[in-house]
């Protein structure tokens, strides 16, 4: 029988989607078990504990979890966040249940022997619970004690060479898409993109170091698998600054019908013949393409990378042959000011392993500079850019304005000049100019 | 400035204001050093948690700078 009654929660297992409640239960059930015989290093019924400090809060409508707290291991400054039952009389299991966020490997990928390692560590540790994985992309170990911390720690780092993630102030755990691992799209090795930042940059990722959060995500194409351009404040996506490279004989097996759309994805619905016009050519968010005499057009400078006629015939379309990336800034999730997109800020960029991404690098470097200096505090690099303007940083950066960093031509018709830009400055002659400009 | 002189007026600057709080954003260290750059502030701070003389504090979003010791602590959050 369970420790605490829980009717609310209940409840929820019973619409149609698989319940972490359900879920919840079982791994109560399992730990009360016990059948691999684990020597349990914080109380074994912490999770029915913690169904009871949920079912609890469902009750009051308010949480019964206290804010924050100074632990953590040795010489890190994030990877861990406390978090304490402010009921540790009725709920004693949960009474000290901080998050551990691990690093994710790289794309993801990982064997099932690493995850049975981070399992075997994580029952023995802590309360069995996870969360594969939190939207920055960790993998999440939910509760544990302080003195376990550095235990998990020690055994993470030297046993499985696996490191803690970010959280604070400080750079988060950087997240990328599988890219040229397995994917024809990926325009960089985002992978080693990835890791080449999270090793150069450890001290940013392990101690605070800004005003507030600052996420890298690196998409290998302007499909965007990992959501960079929504949800990091830097994000670079893969991009080419040639053609489309198009297979004409291609084309017409997918107008004839002989090779289906879409990789075939759709094939099970009824969709009817494949047709160029409607399904491609019609809908280019650009109209940069046509189709005469049985021929693909493509008028490759008013491409905007959006990548549906590439999705839709990938055996007759694929990205341009000069690959690199865009670096976009300012996304963020709508906590003060709602959420934002990220804008344009280096339109082009090769991600150049010879020279470790100088380059890439340079640009992050000013970057981080001018929101340190400028950024107030909990105050995001998107909201600083709006504080501030976006001019501002690409002075900062010591990037030039040009065509591509306007979303939308003359929405906004004034300029402000700066003195420095005018010729003669703010001090010429009224009456001399009068000569020539009578009222 | 030498980094010793550096973390001597941190400390001096937080013992002024550790009767109103005691936790402090990363920012607040900048104005206790005008003169260097925040990178170079950052630096300093970080290492003078690893000399355990400041601790971090982290509401998992934000992270808090303080002297170690001060306010409230794990012992005070109902943990030994």
């Amino acid at each position: 029988m369970a420790k605490h009654e829980t009717p609310l929660l209940d409840q929820l297992e019973s619409g149609p989607w698989p319940s972490f409640v359900s879920d919840l239960k079982a791994e109560a059930e399992a730990r009360a078990k016990n059948e691999k015989g684990i020597d349990y290093q914080i109380p074994a019924d912490c999770v029915e504990d913690l169904l009871g400090v949920l079912e609890l809060s469902y009750k009051h409508g308010r949480t019964h979890w206290k804010h924050g707290g100074i632990v953590g291991v040795f010489g890190y400054g994030g990877g861990v966040i406390g978090r304490y039952c402010d009921s540790p009389d009725k709920f004693p299991g949960v009474e000290a249940f901080h998050t551990v966020r691990v690093a994710q490997p790289g794309g993801k990928y990982y064997k099932t022997e690493y995850l049975k390692q981070l399992m075997d560590i994580w029952e023995l540790r802590g309360s069995g619970i996870t969360n594969m994985h939190g939207s920055t992309g960790d993998i999440i170990f939910i509760g544990t004690t302080t003195k376990q911390l550095e235990e998990i720690f020690y055994e993470m780092t030297h046993n499985m060479n696996q490191d803690l993630g970010g959280s604070g102030s400080n750079l988060r755990t950087p997240a990328d898409c599988l890219g040229e691992s397995r994917c024809e799209y990926a325009c960089y090795d985002t992978q080693d993109l990835c890791y080449n930042l999270t090793m150069e940059y450890q001290d940013e990722l392990h101690r605070p170091a800004f005003p507030y959060k600052f996420k890298f995500k690196f998409d290998g194409c302007p499909n965007c698998c990992v959501a960079s351009i929504a949800r990091s404040d830097m994000s670079f996506i893969g991009t080419w600054k040639d053609k489309i490279q198009v297979d004409q004989a291609e084309v017409k097996l997918y107008v004839d019908g002989q090779t289906p759309p879409n990789g075939g994805a759709h094939k099970d619905g009824n969709w009817g013949p494949f047709d160029i016009e409607k399904e491609v050519v019609n809908i280019c968010p650009s109209g940069c393409m046509g189709y005469k005499g049985g021929k693909l057009l493509i008028d490759d400078k008013e491409c905007v990378r959006c990548m549906h006629c590439i999705n839709v015939m990938p055996k007759a379309l694929h990205i341009g042959k000069k690959r690199g990336l865009s670096i976009l800034v300012g996304a963020k999730a709508p906590i003060l000011d709602g959420a934002q997109m990220g804008s344009l800020l280096v339109p082009f960029i090769e991600a150049n392993k010879d020279n470790d991404y100088e380059e890439i690098k340079d640009v992050i470097e000013k970057v981080w500079d001018y929101w340190m200096e400028e950024g107030n505090n909990r105050e995001r690099l998107g909201e600083l850019i709006k504080r501030k303007g976006f001019q501002r940083l690409l002075e900062k950066c010591e990037i030039e304005a040009d065509p591509r960093h306007v979303q939308f031509p003359r929405e906004n018709p004034y300029i402000f000049w700066k003195e420095d830009e005018v010729a003669g400055g703010w001090n010429r002659d009224i009456n001399e100019y009068r000569k020539h400009h009578k009222r | 400035m030498d980094a010793a002189e550096a973390k001597k007026i941190i400390v001096e600057e937080l013992e002024k204001k550790t009767k109103s709080k005691s936790k402090f954003y990363l920012k607040d260290f900048y104005k206790f050093l005008p003169d260097e750059k925040p990178r170079a502030v950052k630096n300093i701070v970080n290492d003078m948690v690893a000399e355990g003389i400041l601790e971090y504090w982290s509401s998992g979003s934000t992270t808090m700078i303080g002297l170690k010791g001060r306010g409230k602590q794990a012992a005070a959050e109902d943990e030994d």
